[in-house]
Formats: structure tokens, C-alpha cells, sequence
């Protein structure tokens, strides 16, 4: 079932190499009217330092729950789950990532410098120090115009820019995102994507990317986690092999359809699920 | 372009416009008919007579406003806190929120200023408070509902977030719960100054001190004077536009400030 | 500051959603009772801990008198309302005048709130067929609902057996009714247009679409949308429209009513003061049951109120 790549339960004895993210029989139940539902179950799951890791799948396969699960944003019900060698908490508490949501979520109170500020200000970070590192994240984004603008006078994709921005505020080593592009139209989509490789090179940081795009899935990762839902596992591990820079000529490379055509078959082809149900794969 | 900036401002003239003029016609057929049916003034004076009468008793419209302006502006500082401090109490326990929300809910249907006279018997028919106990009691309703509301409305997104960040309660609070709530809470203001001052004019009509423009409107209309008291109901109407305008513009710059 | 984290919890989904509204509706009950209670117990409190003389900062009276004629015991009130109202042979008891009394504004409120939520909803409609008769009237009528018109009411009341137009004589009770209509008229009025304007674009260019004129689209689509903002309204409606008739019944005299019969029991308060809190609890229950008889209308229209908007 899983294909996990590398890394064993060791690497968690040692801090110092420690991996990004390891998961280890993570099931979770949610109780509801109709009873207990199994959003996760048996999850195996290895993300090296550095390393971009998508998690894909149809709607309901558990894919935004692990990510959650991993932000200590929810508790898992069994198994065991580390964030660089420590507990999901404490990774929590000690600021050891940085997350962006599908909505922005910027503060419609606070202009924008003042939400990329938002976590070096709840952290104790001196003033001077934060409008620094205001200015040099908008400038990483290509929003240092709009400091001073609130977000309501941004297109969609400047808001989840300045969110980005936010999520990068105290150099995180792991990146959390849940389909931070969901809601953002195609062109819009692949210039921040391109951006989001750059970004991610420049920072070295750890990325745990949920998506329902298999091209963006692509594009953006080194592994591909293809999940099938009810209950959510893992089906399949698809490596991405790209020689080269990832850039907007990759779009158009056979490398590029031939690792699309691999996660389209993982997909599909998992025997956990009838075919009819990959319908919720976003296909572009 | 040029015609549709054209059009717009067509437009925003008819709103400006259309109000006045209406206001405007209202007022001249008010005063043709008195004259023209030569109708008896205890029936409806004519607006000049109107106009002319407030301006013999401006000095009596004033301090009488201002009475009762204070009353309104004590009763909506008390009530006005019982009810942010009772909202939050509400928003951080189901309990207090089982309780406070369906009284809230009675409160606000019950015809408060029935209490007025009751009150006069309590602390005293020589006391301002009876009138802004009434008041604070009114606009306690509103305020309450409009800021639990505010406090409850924080996204989920950005729940997460400030989880994420490991914020303090306190730092959650300052950063998106109280910002968040503000512009609620002013619309509860907004709403319940104008009840406030409607019941603080009301309660004068129960009796007890003969200072405000409620007892000046009432024993002008029993001195049969019609057109004075009809001065004192437009200073009344004056007052409660100062409240409105006042509460309104602070709505607004809450509204402004967060970018609603 | 005090730290609101903890504001967040809402309650989250709803099961079994019938069954819950029914035992939700006990539960209020319930609540309520414990409310009346509770109030009952911090009375009897206040009567206990602050002195017959009442408080007093500054010059201005804080805390009330408590001693047996500002604030009677509870249960004397709850005696008094079951004794005869006067010493008069035959006189019924105070409950039973009480209830009399409520019955006579209930009615003179209902025919204020009728008239003015049919005016409100007509200058609703004018005001949504035509974009200038909004522009012209909406703000007078929001204007109106802001500024305490109210005070007029001791001027409509000189009107009572004043006008006679052929055999048709003004009444006292109609100035009463006709206060209480216009404070129905406003929230109404107001409401309406929201409700009737509340349709998105979308759903109104698909009538466009569908060829269908401005009636059908009131009568197919404002109408059925205006549901959860009109019940609202209506509701506070019949809530002001009661403030409206006890407030002119005082300032006009008219008797018969709550309003006149609570300031003429408090005028006997140093005698007998625990009679004027019976005549104000029955002014509370009918602002209450006014108000829950109209959310009784909104019962058999459960599938257009799926958001309602107050």
C-alpha cells in the first residue's frame, strides 16, 4: 500500500537530521450524526528536510485532515506524528512552520504590511525588525507597492501572495499549504506556482502542498502523494524526476505530461476505488 | 466613459435631489392646507407657526434637549457596558449565552417604559435616574445582540491561523476577535441610540421630573398651546438626528477601518 | 483587555435538526422560567442587602428605596394580583381587570399594527417598482424611524371627539390605533424593501429571461425571498406597535387600557404598592405574546426562512 520513500523511524532519535515530517499510522476519526467517520487511516508518511511534497487526491480522501493534523491544527486519534523530532505541539508552539489556507485570511483591519507582520508581532519581534522583514517578504512576492494598501483593494492573487508572504515571515523550515491556489484563475494560477518554486529555492524550506491539480502537483513537487478517500490512504507514491530548473518552459516538456500521465493512472488506477469516483481530480 | 460619469452623476442628483424636493412639497402642501381649510390648530398648526413658536422658546427647547440628551447618554454608557460585558461572558460560556440571549430577545419586545413609573416610586419622582435606568435598559438589547454577533463571527480561517501561530488568548483577542467585533458593536450602538432616545423621551410621558422635552411636550399640548408643543417634538426630532448622526459616523469610521 | 479566545465556541452542525428545534423550543421555555426566577431571587436580594433609603453618590439616587412600598415582596405582588381590585362590592381582582385590560390594547395595537404593516408593505412595493419613489422616500423613512416621532403622540390625542366627518366620529381609541400604526409603518416598510430587493441579480435576470413581467416576478420570486426579512420586521413591528398603544393611551388618557391603568395604579402606589407591578407584568406578557404570536405566522412558512435576517 504505502511507498514510503527512505527515511525510517531512526531519523527521529536524531534532531539534528531530523526529517521535516514523519507519520506513522496516522488514522483519524471524526464523529458525526451518522457516526464515526475515518477521514485518515494507517497514513505513512515521510517528508525529508527541503524536500516539496504534494498530497493529492478527490475530494474527501483525508488530504487537507493530514495537513491539519500535521499544523497540530487537529489531533490525530491513533498513531504517531513528528515535526522535525518533536511532537506536532510543540513544532506548533515553537514555530516551526509557517501555513496558507485556500482564502487568504488576511486581517481586513490590517493593511498589508501589517498582516505579513501579523506572527513576527505576536512573537515579539521589535518594530523596526518586522517593517524590514515586511518589506523584504513583499518584495520576495513583487507586492512592495502595496504595503500601505488593505486587502480589500487586492485582486485574489495579490491577497494569497501577501498570504504566502505571511507564512514565510519567520523563515519557517517547513511550509504547510492547503490549496493555497484553489480559488485563483489558471493564468493567475501558474505565474504564482512559478513563484512558489522560486520562493521555496531561495528559502529552502520544507513543503507539504495539498492540492487537487495533478499538473500543479507536478510542477511543484519532488514526490506526489496520491490518496484515495473513505477512508483516506495513501495509494501510491508518485517520484517526479525533472532534470533541470522547474520553470514555465517545464509546462510544456514530455518529462513533465510523462510524470502528469503517472499521477493520472495512480489516480485512477488505484484498485482501493472504482474509477467513476476519481471524477473529483481537477484534470487541467 | 463620459456618459456613463454623466449618468452616474444623474443619478446621484436624483438621490440628493428627490428627498428634498419631496420633503420640500410635503411641507408646502402642509402649510396650503392649514390655510386653505383654515384648520384649527390643535388639530395641525402650520409649519410658520410651527417654526415661529420655536423660535420664542429655543432657550426652554435647548435646556430641555439637553436634559434629556444626558438622560440618553447615561442610559447608553450603563447599558451599553452591562451589555459588551454581558456579550462577552455570553461568547465565552454556552450557560450565560443559554440565559442572556432569549431574555435579550424578551427584553427587546417588552414595552420597557411601562417600568417608568415604578421606578419614579423607587428612587424617587425628583430623580433623573428612574428615566435613564429606562433607557439603559433599552438599549441593552440592542447592543448586546449586534456584539455578541461581532465576537462570534471570527472565521474559521483565521481561527486556524492564530492557532498556528501558537497565540495567546489574549493575543487572539486583540488581534481578530475584538477588531473583528468592533464594527458590529457600533451598529448595536447605531440601533440603540435611537431607541434610547425615543424611550428617554417617552418615559417623561409617565411622570416624575418636568425637565426634559417629553413633560415640556406634554404639558404644552395640555395648555393647549399646539404649536409650541410642536416646537418641542421637533427639537426632540433634532436630538434624536444629533444621536443618529453622531452613532452613524462612528459606525462608519469602524466599517472604514476594516475594510467593510 | 479580557481575553475573548474562547468566543469561538460556536455551535457547530446541527443533528437531527427537527428534534432538536423541539426540544430547543422546552429548552427556551425553561430558560425563561429560570430567568423569571432568577430575577425574583436578585429582587428579593436587593430588597435584603441595600438599605430601606435607598443608595445615593453624589446627589443622584444609585440604588433604589427598598423598603415594602417602593419594592414589595414578591409574593405580595403575587397575592395582590389574586385580591379584588377596589373595596367595591363585586369588584374583580386585580389579574382578572389586569387581563381585561390587556385584552382592550391588545386589540387597539393589533388594528395599529395591521394598518401599519399594510402601509409599510405597500410604500414597500411602490418604492421597489420605482427607483425614484425610493430615492425620495427611503430616507425620509429611515430618517423617521430614527428620530422619536413618538413625541407627537400627545398631539394626536387632541383630536378625540374633535373630528366629525358626516356620522363618522374620531374616537380616542383610533388616535391610540393610529400611534401604534405608524410605529408598526417604519420597521415594516423598511424590512419589505430589503426583503423584496434581496433577490441576487442573478435569480432576477433569470426571470428577465423567462419573460416574465414585474408581477410574476413579485408574486415567483421578491415575495417568496422577502419572507425572512418581512417576519422579522413584522415581529418588531408588533412589538413597537405595543410600546406605541400603552405609550398614547398614557399620553392621551384613553382608558380602558394597560397604559392608563398602570399609571393610575402607580398613583396609588404609597397605598397599595404592590398593584401597579401586577398592571406591568401584564404590560411585559404582551409585549411577549404580541411579538410571539406574529412568529406563530411564520410557522407554516418554514421553507422560506432558511435565513432569516433581523
Amino acid at each position: 500500500m504505502s511507498t514510503d520513500a527512505g527515511t525510517t523511524t531512526h531519523s527521529m532519535a536524531a534532531p539534528g537530521a531530523a526529517a521535516a515530517v514523519v507519520a506513522r499510522g496516522i488514522g483519524k476519526t471524526f464523529s458525526s450524526r451518522s457516526g464515526e467517520v475515518t477521514a485518515l487511516d494507517g497514513i505513512d508518511l515521510t517528508v525529508a528536510a527541503g524536500e516539496f511534497v504534494s498530497l493529492i487526491g478527490p475530494s474527501g480522501c483525508g488530504k487537507s485532515t493530514l495537513l491539519r493534523l500535521i499544523g497540530d491544527l487537529d489531533q490525530p486519534s491513533t498513531g504517531e506524528l513528528r515535526v522535525f523530532g518533536k511532537s506536532a505541539q510543540a513544532a506548533r508552539e515553537a514555530q516551526d512552520y509557517g501555513i496558507a489556507f485556500q482564502q487568504a485570511g488576511l486581517l481586513p483591519w490590517r493593511d498589508v504590511a501589517g498582516n505579513v507582520e501579523l506572527p513576527l508581532e505576536l512573537h515579539g519581534v521589535g518594530k523596526k525588525e518586522r517593517a524590514a522583514r515586511a518589506a523584504e517578504l513583499l518584495t520576495l512576492v513583487g507586492l512592495e507597492e502595496f504595503a500601505g494598501h488593505f486587502p480589500h483593494q487586492l485582486s485574489g492573487g495579490m491577497q494569497q501572495r501577501v498570504a504566502i508572504a505571511r507564512a514565510l515571515a519567520e523563515r519557517p523550515s517547513l511550509l504547510l499549504m492547503d490549496e493555497p491556489f484553489g480559488a485563483l484563475d489558471e493564468m493567475t494560477r501558474e505565474r504564482m506556482q512559478t513563484e512558489l518554486v522560486r520562493i521555496c529555492a531561495e528559502s529552502g524550506a520544507a513543503v507539504v502542498f495539498v492540492t487537487h491539480s495533478i499538473p500543479e502537483a507536478v510542477f511543484l513537487s519532488e514526490r506526489v502523494v496520491v490518496m484515495s478517500p473513505r477512508p483516506g490512504r495513501i495509494t501510491a507514491v508518485v517520484p517526479v524526476r525533472i532534470a533541470g530548473e522547474r520553470t514555465e518552459g517545464l509546462r510544456e516538456d514530455s518529462s513533465f505530461f510523462a510524470a502528469v500521465t503517472a499521477v493520472r493512472e495512480a489516480l485512477h488506477g488505484s484498485g482501493a476505488i472504482p474509477t467513476g469516483t476519481a471524477r473529483g481530480v481537477d484534470l487541467r | 466613459m463620459s456618459t456613463q460619469a454623466s449618468a452616474g452623476r444623474r443619478r446621484s442628483a436624483v438621490r440628493w435631489f428627490a428627498p428634498v424636493l419631496l420633503g420640500l412639497v410635503a411641507l408646502v402642501l402642509w402649510q396650503g392646507f392649514v390655510v386653505a381649510t383654515g384648520i384649527k390648530p390643535y388639530l395641525l398648526p402650520s409649519p410658520t407657526a410651527i417654526v415661529d413658536q420655536l423660535r420664542q422658546v429655543v432657550p426652554l427647547v435647548w435646556s430641555a434637549a439637553l436634559a434629556t440628551g444626558l438622560n440618553v447618554l447615561v442610559g447608553l454608557l450603563v447599558g451599553g457596558t452591562a451589555a459588551v460585558l454581558a456579550a462577552i461572558l455570553a461568547a465565552r460560556s454556552g450557560m450565560v449565552d443559554s440565559l442572556m440571549s432569549p431574555t435579550a430577545a424578551a427584553l427587546s419586545v417588552m414595552p420597557i417604559v411601562a417600568l417608568a413609573p415604578a421606578l419614579n416610586t423607587m428612587f424617587g419622582t425628583t430623580s433623573t435616574t428612574p428615566r435613564r435606568l429606562v433607557v439603559s435598559v433599552v438599549v441593552f438589547a440592542p447592543i448586546f445582540v449586534n456584539t455578541l454577533r461581532g465576537l462570534r463571527q471570527v472565521q474559521p480561517v483565521h481561527r486556524d491561523l492564530l492557532r498556528a501561530y501558537a497565540a495567546t488568548p489574549r493575543q487572539i483577542s486583540r488581534t481578530v476577535t475584538i477588531p473583528g467585533a468592533l464594527p458590529y458593536f457600533f451598529t448595536g450602538l447605531r440601533i440603540a441610540s435611537s431607541t434610547g432616545v425615543i424611550a428617554a423621551v417617552v418615559a417623561e410621558y409617565f411622570g416624575g421630573l418636568q425637565n426634559g422635552l417629553g413633560s415640556r411636550i406634554t404639558s404644552a399640548a395640555s395648555n393647549s398651546a399646539y404649536a409650541r408643543a410642536w416646537a418641542f417634538v421637533l427639537g426632540a426630532i433634532l436630538l434624536g438626528l444629533v444621536f443618529y448622526l453622531a452613532t452613524l459616523a462612528l459606525e462608519r469610521a469602524a466599517a472604514r477601518r476594516t475594510g467593510g | 483587555m479580557t481575553d475573548l479566545a474562547t468566543s469561538t465556541s460556536a455551535p457547530v452542525g446541527t443533528p437531527a435538526a427537527p428534534q432538536r428545534a423541539r426540544s430547543g423550543r422546552g429548552r427556551r421555555v425553561a430558560v425563561g422560567l429560570l430567568a423569571v426566577v432568577l430575577l425574583a431571587v436578585l429582587w428579593e436580594l436587593v430588597k435584603l442587602v441595600v438599605p430601606d433609603t435607598g443608595g445615593h453618590v453624589l446627589g443622584a439616587s444609585v440604588l433604589p428605596r427598598t423598603d415594602d412600598v417602593a419594592m414589595p415582596h414578591v409574593w405580595t405582588i403575587g397575592q395582590r394580583m389574586l385580591e379584588p381590585e377596589t373595596s367595591a362590592v363585586g369588584s374583580p381582582t386585580v389579574l382578572s381587570a389586569m387581563l381585561q385590560a390587556c385584552w382592550f390594547t391588545f386589540r387597539v395595537a393589533l388594528a395599529g399594527w395591521v394598518l401599519g404593516s399594510v402601509g409599510g408593505f405597500l410604500v414597500a412595493l411602490l418604492m421597489q417598482r420605482w427607483t425614484v419613489a425610493e430615492s425620495a422616500l427611503l430616507p425620509w423613512v429611515v430618517l423617521s424611524q430614527t428620530v422619536p416621532l413618538i413625541a407627537l403622540a400627545p398631539l394626536v390625542v387632541g383630536w378625540g371627539g374633535r373630528i366629525h366627518i358626516g356620522s363618522f366620529e374620531w374616537q380616542r381609541w383610533m388616535s391610540v390605533a393610529l400611534i401604534a400604526s405608524y410605529l408598526a409603518f417604519f420597521p415594516v416598510a423598511v424590512g419589505a424593501l430589503r426583503g423584496l430587493q434581496s433577490p441576487p441579480a442573478a435569480q432576477v435576470e433569470l426571470f428577465r429571461a423567462l419573460a416574465a413581467g414585474w408581477s410574476r416576478t413579485l408574486l415567483g420570486l421578491r415575495l417568496p425571498a422577502s419572507v425572512p426579512y418581512l417576519l422579522p420586521a413584522l415581529r418588531l413591528g408588533a412589538a413597537t406597535a405595543v410600546v406605541g398603544a400603552i405609550v398614547a393611551e398614557v399620553s392621551t388618557g384613553t382608558k380602558g387600557g394597560i397604559g392608563r391603568m398602570i399609571i393610575s395604579y402607580a398613583q396609588s402606589a404609597s397605598g397599595d404598592p404592590a398593584k401597579p407591578w401586577g398592571a406591568i407584568v401584564g404590560a411585559a406578557v404582551l409585549g411577549l405574546v404580541a411579538a410571539g404570536l406574529v412568529s406563530l405566522l411564520g410557522l407554516g412558512l418554514g421553507r422560506y426562512r432558511h435565513a432569516e435576517v433581523s
